[in-house]
């Protein structure tokens, strides 16, 4: 399974700022191993975030995500103490939730 | 890929000391880049992981690390990574941060420091040691180095490993100071920090452990210097072995009082 | 460090991710129907193939969209790229990369109430220029920027 995203979300009062880390291989299709068999592509395809419930980013990812990907982005309003929740999905159907109190 | 790489460093070390200092705008284009991977470094996600395996009861023993002492007394994490490597009277050696949570492992989880030591960097054990180095060395973000050197066997160390960094040999007669003993060396867009200098060798020691940007993976300093002595075409040094920690010791010392630890570090 | 990041929800569903969402009322039935990974847009090899493929047509220039990222990256496993629009409305952002294998890295959409800024890292095989699409008032807008990739070191 895979590990827990690192989610950091800070409001200045009038936006929230969310930046996330992701533990993910985001294997391309196109590497080869050691013995030169192909490694399959393994990547996350979709993420949502959302802020006290409702959707505030919906990404969509290719395997040109680089590995272990990350991403920033902000949204209107959003308190101290509200909650940020941000869940993927990959091409394996492996997916992974986690969720922070915004500082 | 190891390959091609390798290739291309016996041919870019041939080169080295021909080539013109960098243009200044692809210099500054490089720290850019750099500073841009600064944050969202993904080594958090070894820190994350670390804090909790430091707290998790583990191994035959069934204990955590919770009472390792790894210089600063049983459990005290905070500012021990800038002291390391020092003397420990417990196991009468100069241990650094790799083989001083061996010793942990060992003797708190029952977990065998020697065949950790055997396990294939970014395995099993070692990959939890990647985890907890991340987490340890984070823990004294932003403090210079400061490691003692009041006892024989800290000054020995540090005396082995100033050899050690001079010694040249292999087949290319190689030595960590070929590379690292002057100012104003490259390979390729790499600058070449000069370890023999007190700024220079905090930036150099004082950044790993560090996620690696060309392999997604988390190196360790032991996993660092292996790969100084596969370069060197030396044979690959035992994990956590003297020569290592004799290394670090002088990287270390050299570093002291100067330049803040900003490991874990991104490197390309 | 931040404890925050311990209070995690451990999604053991076997239901799909959306699925999942759906359930806990987070998003609407309406809104996972609409979502699903846009394999076609992903897998264009050529940049009109992807665009059609985004319904993007032939996008205008624009001096409201912003694409920043280094001028030369030490490796072109990790790039990052950010994109800004002025724009008003703008509901969708793209970011694709000329001369990788398939063109289109990621895609953004933003609800309203989301700023038009959003930062990503990217991998790129070589030097090429990297594209900002954007989609704003129905309207799609894209810019470039040239990243170029370097050979880095050995050690580091």
């Amino acid at each position: 399974m895979a590990g827990p995203m690192r989610i950091r979300a800070a409001s200045n009062g009038t936006e929230t700022e969310v930046k996330i880390l992701m533990s993910h291989d985001m294997e391309t299709g196109q590497r080869k191993d050691a013995s030169g068999a192909l490694v399959p592509a393994h990547h996350i395809t979709e993420l949502t975030a959302t802020h006290n419930g409702r959707v505030v980013l919906a990404a969509q990812f290719g395997p040109a995500v680089s590995k272990n990907p990350y991403l920033q982005f902000k949204f209107a309003g959003g308190a101290k103490g509200d909650k940020v929740n941000v869940s993927w999905v990959d091409n394996k159907g492996d997916k992974r939730t986690d969720e922070v109190v915004v500082a | 890929m190891k390959n091609s790489t390798y290739a291309a460093c016996v041919v870019a070390s041939a080169f080295m000391f021909a080539t013109p200092v960098l243009a200044d705008a692809t210099a500054e284009g490089i720290a850019k880049y750099r500073e841009a991977l600064a944050e969202g470094n993904p080594a958090e996600l070894w820190e994350m992981r670390g804090e909790e395996l430091w707290k998790e009861a583990r191994g035959p023993k069934k204990a955590t690390l919770e009472k390792c002492d790894l210089g600063q007394g049983p459990g005290v994490v905070k500012g021990v990574f800038v002291t390391l490597p020092r003397h420990f009277a417990d196991t009468g050696r100069v241990q650094d941060l790799e083989s001083r949570l061996l010793t942990c492992m060992e003797t708190l989880q029952g977990i065998p420091a020697d065949e950790v030591a055997k396990t294939p960097f970014g395995k099993g054990e070692q990959k939890n040691i990647e985890a907890l180095v991340a987490w340890i060395s984070a823990e004294s973000r932003g403090m210079k180095f400061n490691l003692p050197m009041a006892h024989p066997e800290e000054k020995r160390m540090y005396e082995i490993g100033k050899r050690a960094f001079n010694y040249r040999g292999g087949t290319h007669d190689f030595g960590c100071v070929t590379c690292h003993g002057e100012d104003g060396k490259r390979i390729r867009l790499q600058d070449l920090p000069n370890l023999t200098k007190g700024p220079d060798a905090a930036r150099g020691f004082g950044s790993w452990p560090a996620y690696r940007v060309s392999s997604g993976e988390l190196w360790s300093m032991q996993r660092r210097l292996n790969d100084c002595f596969r370069q060197q075409r030396f044979p690959y040094p035992m994990y956590g072995s003297d020569v290592t920690v004799a290394l670090s010791s002088y990287l270390g010392v050299t570093a002291n009082g100067t330049v803040e630890s900003i490991a874990p570090a991104i490197k390309r | 460090m931040n404890t925050q990041r311990r209070e995690v929800l451990k999604s053991g569903s076997a239901a799909g991710l959306f699925g999942l969402l759906v359930a806990a009322g987070l998003i609407t039935t309406q809104q996972a129907q609409a979502a699903g990974w846009d394999k076609p847009a992903f897998e264009a090899k050529a940049m009109d193939e992807a665009l059609k493929a985004l319904g993007a047509g032939k996008p205008a220039d624009s001096k409201d969209v912003q694409i920043s990222g280094p001028d030369i990256a030490e490796n072109g496993a990790v790039v990052p790229v950010g994109v800004k629009s002025a724009l008003a409305d703008t509901e969708f952002i793209a970011i694709l990369i000329e001369k990788n294998p398939s063109m289109l890295a990621a895609s953004f959409t933003l609800p309203a109430g989301t700023m038009a800024d959003v930062s990503t890292r990217v991998k790129m095989g070589q030097t090429s220029n990297v594209f900002a699409l954007v989609k704003a008032g129905g309207s799609f807008y894209m810019v470039s920027k040239e990243i170029k990739v370097t050979l880095g070191g050995c050690g580091g």
